[in-house]
């Protein structure tokens, strides 16, 4: 089990509670598609991903940025076990969705950036390092029950 | 893997800012870089490298200017930084790891105080300019 300092959970907290899930989801993902364009592989069905313009006008990136955004908050809303809040998703990233492990990390780090674009300031060092734990433990999670 | 000229004009630009603060921006980033990842402090036993520490801010200082040199010679990175590669594989020895690392808080420090430049395309450029850095300060390593 990851242990969690209480100033760990309040940097966490702070900055989560003043997020957009919908625009933060979305720039997030979209920022994943173009600065790692390998990473579209994975999202053939989605239409038009042919420049940075189309891929953050893209409807189907934005809600399925939102959706894995969302999906974050699960976890921080049960920081004391996110291995299991994520195991059936670990499961399905595995068996039907065939993503490399990797991509978890990348996007992680794309998050990392979205934040302190957005917080500038307030994403102090300590605040990323808090936020660096988070979403590795989230990747290691979604690795977990690959098989 | 090469840049495009839309890249570099897209690194140019930033730069130009980012020069205006080298050396809090070079600090900031080792700043981050020892917090999130504390391993990377290995390095730097003899440094007193605490927040604000001369040594921190003269240590940035030495980082943004080796990548300024990189800007400014984009077109020839190798050239640019051939002794600074050596000293990396000979002396420093800094596992390659650790230049994804100090990459990654390079761009937390450039997105948190130019947020509104800091767009996905010159995200994207920028990216791959300090992936290119970081090859080019590890292709002699062995």
């Amino acid at each position: 089990m990851v242990h969690w300092s209480a100033e760990e959970k309040q940097l966490i907290a702070s900055i989560w509670s003043k997020v957009n899930v919908e625009e933060c989801g979305a720039e997030a993902l979209a920022r994943l598609l173009i600065v790692y364009p390998w990473t579209q592989r994975f999202f053939a069905s989605f239409g038009n991903l042919s420049s940075p313009t189309a891929i953050l006008g893209n409807p189907k990136v934005r809600a399925h940025g939102k959706k894995v955004l969302t999906s974050f908050g699960e976890a921080i809303k049960n920081l004391d076990n996110i291995k299991a809040t994520y195991s059936k998703l670990s499961e399905l990233h595995c068996e039907k969705l065939h993503v490399d492990p990797e991509n978890f990390r990348l996007l992680g780090d794309i998050l990392i950036i979205v934040l302190a674009s957005h917080f500038a300031r307030d994403f102090t060092p300590a605040c990323q390092s808090a936020w660096q734990k988070l979403v590795s433990v989230v990747a290691h999670a979604l690795a977990r029950k690959y098989h | 893997m090469t840049l495009t000229q839309a890249e570099k004009a897209a690194v140019a630009t930033i730069w130009a800012r980012v020069a205006t603060q080298a050396d809090a921006i070079g600090a900031e980033s080792l700043e981050r870089l020892f917090s999130s990842y504390p391993q990377t402090k290995t390095y730097f036993p003899h440094f007193d490298i605490s927040q604000g520490s001369a040594q921190l801010r003269g240590h940035g200082s030495k980082v943004m200017n080796a990548i300024g040199e990189a800007v400014k010679n984009i077109d020839d990175i190798r050239g640019a930084l051939a002794k600074l590669s050596e000293l990396h594989a000979y002396i420093l020895r800094v596992d390659p790891v650790n230049f994804k690392l100090l990459s990654h808080c390079i761009l937390c420090s450039v997105a948190a105080r130019y947020p509104s430049d800091f767009t996905p395309e010159v995200h994207a450029a920028w990216d791959k300019f300090l992936s290119s850095v970081s090859s080019v300060l590890t292709e002699k390593y062995r």
